[in-house]
C-alpha cells in the first residue's frame, strides 16, 4: 500500500516488534498519514460503514452459531429458542437479520456512488471488479443465511434459487441434485448451506483486503473525478477522514438501531414464522428486499433459461462497466447527459424492486419487461454511445484549485470558491 | 524458460521436467478434489428411500391427493370423464411441450394421473383445480397446467413430470 509514513514507535517493546515486523509503520501509513483527496463528501464514508457492518455480522453470526442447530427437525425450534430463552438472543438475532439488510443498503449506496462519480474508470478497474466479486459473495451469503431459520420462506427461497441452476442445458438436473444432496431441498441442503454461510464471510474479508489494497495503491477517487496532483490536493486520513467516517457511522447506526429496536420484523415475511413444509408453497413468495430488482428481471422474461441468464447478466454486466463507459471524464458532475441517465437508472432499479415485490401478472409483467430492457440498454447502449456524443464541462486544473486560495494572490473572496466545496 | 544460453526455441530438459511436474501435480489435485466434491451428491441413505406405496381406494373421483416421494410432493389425481376428455381433445399444436394424454397415464388406467408436484420452472408446488385449464396453477411465477399436467401458459418449459410407478393391484401403486 502507499506507504507515506516514516513512523517509528517510541516504546521499546513496539520498537523491538517493529524491527522484526514493520506492522506499526504499515498501519500508520495506511490509516493515519495515508493521504486522501481533500474534497471527499459523505458518499465516501460508506466504505468504512461497510467494513464495520462486515465485522458486526461476523461477530453476531459467530455467537448465534453457539445456539443454533442446523438440522431440518431442529433448526426452526432452535431459532425460536434463541428468541425466547437465550440471554439477549432476541437482540443478537435481530442485529444479525437486520444487519444483513443494512449491509445491502450501504453496499447499494456505495455502488451507486461509484456509478455517479465514475469510480470504476482507469486505473481503478481491478478495484471495481473486486467490488463486484464482493457483491456476488454477499448475495450468496445472504441467500444461504436466509435459508437457515428453516421457515416457509427459507425453504421455498432455497428451492427456487437452487432451481435456477436447473435451467443449464444438459447438466442442469445433475447440478441441482448435487447442490441439494438429495432429490429436494432437505437436511443435507440445510447443513451444507450452514457450512458455507459460515465460510463465505471470511472469503469476503479476504476479497475486502484486496479491495482496500487496490484502493490504497491507486488512491481514492473523489467527487471531481480528477487525480491528485500535489500535496495541496490531499489531507491525512487521520484525523480528517477518520472523524468524518465515524460521524457517518454513528448516523448509520441510529438508523440500524431504529430497525432493530422498533421494527425488527419490517424487512421479514410473516410466512417465515411457519415451519418449512415441502408439500405446500406459500401463495406469494418473494425474496428479501435487496434481491427484488433481480427477481423482477428473472420473472420478466417468459423463457426459463433466458430469464436465468438475464438475472446473472444483470449483475455480470457491472464487471464490464470500465470498458462499457467510453467517456474519459469520471465524475457525473462534469457530464451533463450522463448525470440525467444516472438518475433514470436509479429510478428504473427502484421500479424493478417494486415490481419484484408484486405478483407476476398483468401490467406488472409488461412494465417489468420495459424496465428490464432499459436496464440493459443503459449499460450496453447508452453508456458506450454517450462517450462519443456528450460534451463534458470544463474540468478544474486540480482538486485544490477551486477550494484553496491560490499561492501568491493576496486575498480571495468567498465568491471565488466553488459551491461544491466540501471538507 | 528460455535463458539467454538456449539457442532458438528448442525445449530444454528443464522445460520437460516443469511440464511433467505440473501435470502430475494437477492429476493429484484432481484426485484429491473428487472425494471433496462428490460428497455433496445424494448419499446412500437418501438413495435408499426410493419407493413409496400408495393405497388408491380412499381417493374419490375428481380428488387430487398429495403424497411424499423422495422428499417431494407427488400428485395423484383421479380424473372425471370430463377432465380426461378435455385433456384428450386438446390439439397437439396448442401445447408447448407436445405429449398426448395417453402417454402420461398407464394403459387402461386413464382415470389415474400421477405427477411429480413440482413446477418445472423453479420448483414450487402448483395448486390443484386452479388456472384457466382446470389443472394446476403455480403461484410463484404463474405457470398454468391442464388436466393432464401439461404446460399451457407461463414460464415453465416442460410438462409436470410423471414419476416411475406401477400398479401393484387395482387399488394401489408403488412410486419409484
Amino acid at each position: 500500500m502507499a506507504g507515506h509514513s516514516d513512523f517509528e514507535p517510541k516504546n521499546p517493546v513496539l520498537k523491538w516488534i517493529e524491527r522484526r515486523l514493520p506492522i506499526f509503520n504499515f498501519m500508520h501509513g495506511s490509516f493515519v498519514s495515508y493521504p486522501v483527496p481533500r474534497n471527499l463528501n459523505y458518499w465516501w464514508t460508506f466504505g468504512a460503514i461497510l467494513s464495520v457492518m462486515l465485522v458486526a455480522q461476523i461477530i453476531t453470526g459467530i455467537v448465534l452459531v453457539m445456539h443454533y442447530t442446523p438440522t431440518s427437525a431442529e433448526a426452526f425450534n432452535s431459532v425460536e429458542h434463541i428468541m425466547r430463552d437465550v440471554n439477549f438472543g432476541w437482540l443478537l438475532r435481530y442485529l444479525h437479520a437486520n444487519g444483513g439488510s443494512m449491509f445491502f443498503l450501504a453496499v447499494y449506496i456505495h455502488i451507486f456512488r461509484g456509478l455517479y462519480y465514475g469510480s470504476y474508470k482507469e486505473p481503478r478497474e481491478i478495484l471495481w471488479i473486486l467490488g463486484v466479486i464482493i457483491f456476488v459473495l454477499m448475495m450468496a451469503t445472504a441467500f444461504m443465511g436466509y435459508v437457515l431459520p428453516w421457515g416457509q420462506m427459507s425453504f421455498w427461497a432455497a428451492t427456487v434459487i437452487t432451481n435456477l441452476f436447473s435451467a443449464i442445458p444438459l447438466v442442469g438436473k445433475s447440478v441441482t441434485l448435487f447442490l441439494w444432496g438429495g432429490y429436494s431441498v432437505d437436511q443435507p441442503t440445510l447443513q451444507r448451506f450452514f457450512a458455507l454461510h459460515y465460510l463465505l464471510p471470511f472469503m469476503i474479508v479476504g476479497v475486502v483486503i484486496l479491495h482496500v489494497w487496490a484502493l490504497h495503491h491507486v488512491g481514492q477517487g473523489n467527487p471531481m473525478g480528477i487525480e491528485v496532483k500535489s500535496d495541496r490536493d490531499t489531507i491525512p486520513f487521520t484525523p480528517y477522514a477518520t472523524v468524518k467516517d465515524n460521524f457517518a457511522l454513528v448516523c448509520f447506526m441510529i438508523l440500524f438501531a431504529w430497525f432493530v429496536f422498533y421494527i425488527p420484523n419490517y424487512m421479514g415475511h410473516p410466512d417465515n414464522y411457519i415451519p418449512a413444509n415441502p408439500l405446500q408453497t406459500p401463495p406469494h413468495i418473494v425474496p428479501e428486499w435487496y434481491f427484488l430488482p433481480f427477481y423482477a428481471i428473472l420473472r420478466a422474461i417468459p423463457n426459463k433459461l433466458m430469464g436465468v441468464l438475464a438475472l446473472f447478466g444483470s449483475i455480470g454486466v457491472l464487471a464490464f462497466l470500465p470498458w462499457l463507459d467510453t467517456s474519459k471524464v469520471r465524475s457525473a458532475r462534469f457530464r451533463p447527459l450522463y448525470k440525467q441517465f444516472f438518475w433514470v437508472l436509479l429510478v428504473v432499479c427502484i421500479g424493478l424492486g417494486y415490481l419484484g415485490s408484486k405478483p407476476a401478472e398483468g401490467a406488472y409483467v409488461i412494465v417489468a419487461r420495459i424496465l428490464t430492457a432499459y436496464y440493459f440498454f443503459h449499460f450496453l447502449v447508452i453508456l458506450p454511445a454517450l462517450g462519443y456524443f456528450e460534451t463534458p464541462r470544463l474540468l478544474p486544473t486540480s482538486i485544490s484549485e477551486p477550494m484553496l486560495p491560490r499561492k501568491g494572490s493576496a486575498s480571495v473572496g468567498i465568491g471565488a470558491r466553488s459551491p461544491d466545496r466540501r471538507g | 524458460m528460455a535463458t539467454s544460453k538456449t539457442v532458438g526455441t528448442e525445449p530444454t530438459r528443464r522445460d520437460f521436467l516443469y511440464i511433467a511436474t505440473a501435470t502430475v501435480g494437477a492429476v493429484g489435485a484432481a484426485a484429491v478434489a473428487w472425494p471433496l466434491i462428490n460428497q455433496m451428491n445424494p448419499d446412500a441413505s437418501v438413495l435408499a428411500l426410493s419407493t413409496t406405496d400408495v393405497d388408491l381406494a380412499p381417493i374419490t373421483e375428481g380428488q387430487i391427493v398429495t403424497v411424499k416421494w423422495r422428499g417431494k410432493p407427488v400428485f395423484i389425481f383421479r380424473r372425471t370423464k370430463k377432465e380426461i376428455e378435455a385433456a384428450r381433445a386438446t390439439p397437439m399444436g396448442d401445447l408447448k411441450d407436445p405429449q398426448p394424454d395417453e402417454a402420461r397415464v398407464k394403459n387402461g388406467k386413464d382415470q389415474w394421473l400421477v405427477l411429480i408436484g413440482i413446477c418445472t420452472h423453479l420448483g414450487c408446488v402448483p395448486l390443484g383445480h386452479e388456472g384457466q385449464y382446470n389443472g394446476w396453477f403455480c403461484p410463484c411465477h404463474g405457470s398454468v397446467y391442464d388436466t393432464s399436467g401439461r404446460i399451457r401458459q407461463g414460464p415453465a418449459p416442460t410438462n409436470l413430470e410423471v414419476p416411475p410407478y406401477e400398479f401393484v393391484s387395482d387399488t394401489s401403486i408403488k412410486i419409484g
